[in-house]
């Protein structure tokens, strides 16, 4: 366990030194943030009695969701690994005592932390801030503001499971950029990062909300709007241990059997 | 061309992402009928706009991504000793046709959208569409070109520069209007971006019949001016970081 809690901050200190492009993403994140929650403001105003999410609920989802963006989205791949396994240095991993699996995973959890990190607190800041109906505002509960840290951290064990999968089958068949950033639009748009998952059309929703991408960011986003509360909060942190537990298996799966057959490009 | 399938992938790639966007827009007007008075098709229509103009300027203008590195390793210098004009040659070392994806998805809505959108399609319509276009194209290379120019000065915090371009694409999905009037003032006067999007929109769907809205877009050329003019003072400013 030791050696993964050095890995991690290894890979944590490392991009908390990408400090001013950071500052840089806050405003632009800002900005989109901004942007975002007008827009669903203007179609608020065309029929509020249609909006399935208190517009509250969406000022709080839009906010958090980009604070958090390098945890919650997808497509923040970790191209070292694409280039690990595409370049053959992957057979200088493969010969140290540490879980390969284990290894990606908690490089990718530090990574995707630290830049959360780093823009998080300015975000934040400027989003309690801005005058209302825009302004962010904290969990009606101590309880409701656990359950999100909860569903967070499970949200981000999904996501990177996700991604684990990708990176594994990357083995198989070595897949162009295109492949990718099909793989992550797709689990991107039905965890709710282009439009929250209530505002899908009935049977879309019905179906979305049980997939493991609504396990993303969907749950944690909901809860800490309080737009998911007690025991549908609940219900919703199980089913993404659910996920996690299926998606952890079965990217460990696929990565056992990829290394029985490894093909090393180059030497 | 050599890679065929990673190529085709890339463009499907990006077909998807702004299919998603596509896909995000039907799903809210199948719940609300309008926004701000605009149907689906009108929504519809602005969004093959943006989508059409921004994916013919990036295939060129994404060249100028790589700027920052091209000025910070000396690669730069070599463009400046050669006799060519130092934008074509910038362009033309990165000129990306997996760009097509949106290009073709911009198409196909134009496609659903134009007989459904309400807008009767005579000589000066037509022709506020292209100006429409073609006017967006150059705006947004002038963004691309800006991006470049402002790399001269600092390559920290660059990123701002995104909110009006990928942003500008992002949010220009639905008419300008929708997000308030300051916003719209701001991409009236200070980034055109309004003046190739909302303005003739506004002339398409007859709301205003005078002939100001429907050349509105060549008001936007002006950016063109400060673009060029920051260009060339970076340019002549440019003192080498040494290779």
């Amino acid at each position: 366990m030791r050696k993964y809690y050095a890995l991690f901050r290894l890979r944590f200190i490392h991009s908390l030194q990408y400090r001013a492009a950071a500052a840089a993403g806050v405003v632009t994140q800002f900005a989109w943030g901004f942007m975002e929650i007008l827009a669903f403001l203007a179609f608020y105003k065309a029929n509020p009695s249609n909006f399935p999410m208190e517009f509250s609920h969406v000022v709080a989802y839009i906010w958090i969701q980009q604070t958090f963006l390098a945890v919650f989205m997808v497509w923040f791949y970790e191209n070292e690994i694409f280039e690990a396994i595409s370049s053959g240095a992957i057979a200088y991993t493969l010969v140290r005592p540490i879980d390969l699996y284990n290894r990606w995973f908690a490089q990718s959890v530090a990574n995707r932390v630290a830049k959360a990190l780093l823009r998080s607190v300015p975000i934040l800041l400027v989003a309690f801030l801005v005058p209302p109906p825009l302004r962010l505002s904290l969990p009606n509960s101590g309880t409701q503001l656990l359950l999100f840290i909860i569903s967070f951290v499970l949200g981000l064990g999904v996501v990177i499971a996700y991604t684990m999968i990708v990176y594994v089958t990357t083995f198989y068949t070595l897949s162009p950029v295109g492949v990718r950033i099909i793989a992550a639009m797709l689990a991107d748009f039905l965890a709710g990062a282009i439009i929250p998952l209530p505002f899908f059309p009935m049977g879309v929703r019905n179906a979305a909300e049980l997939l493991p991408f609504a396990a993303m960011q969907n749950m944690p986003l909901r809860i800490y709007s309080g737009n998911i509360a007690g025991v549908e909060a609940i219900k919703g942190i199980g089913l993404q241990i659910f996920w996690l537990l299926v998606l952890v298996t079965l990217g460990r799966l696929i990565l056992r059997r990829a290394l029985g057959k490894v093909v090393v490009q180059g030497g | 061309m050599e890679y065929k399938t990673s190529f085709f992938f890339t463009i499907l790639g990006q077909f998807t992402v702004s299919f998603t966007s596509l896909l995000g827009i039907w799903f809210l007007f199948s719940r609300f009928r309008e926004v701000e008075g605009f149907s689906f098709p009108q929504v519809l229509l602005c969004f093959a706009t943006v989508l059409m103009a921004f994916s013919v300027a990036e295939c060129f203008g994404r060249a100028f991504d790589t700027f920052p590195q091209m000025l910070s390793n000396g690669a730069f210098d070599r463009v400046l000793v050669r006799p060519k004009n130092v934008i074509s040659q910038v362009l033309m070392a990165k000129i990306d046709f997996t760009r097509f994806g949106r290009l073709l998805q911009a198409v196909l809505v134009f496609i659903y959208a134009l007989p459904r959108s309400g807008v009767v399609w005579t000589w000066d319509k037509v022709c506020t569409l292209i100006l429409m276009v073609v006017c967006g194209c150059i705006i947004f290379f002038c963004l691309f070109l800006t991006y470049a120019a402002i790399s001269f000065f600092t390559i920290e915090g660059l990123e701002f520069m995104n909110v009006l371009t990928d942003g500008g694409r992002e949010f220009g999905r639905y008419p300008y209007s929708i997000y308030g009037e300051d916003v719209l003032k701001f991409l009236t006067y200070v980034v055109p971006l309004a003046l190739f999007q909302y303005y003739p929109l506004l002339y398409l769907l007859g709301r205003e019949p005078s002939l100001w809205y429907m050349f509105a877009p060549l008001g936007g050329l002006l950016f063109a001016i400060p673009s060029y003019c920051l260009w060339r003072w970076g340019l002549t400013s440019y003192v080498s970081t040494g290779s």
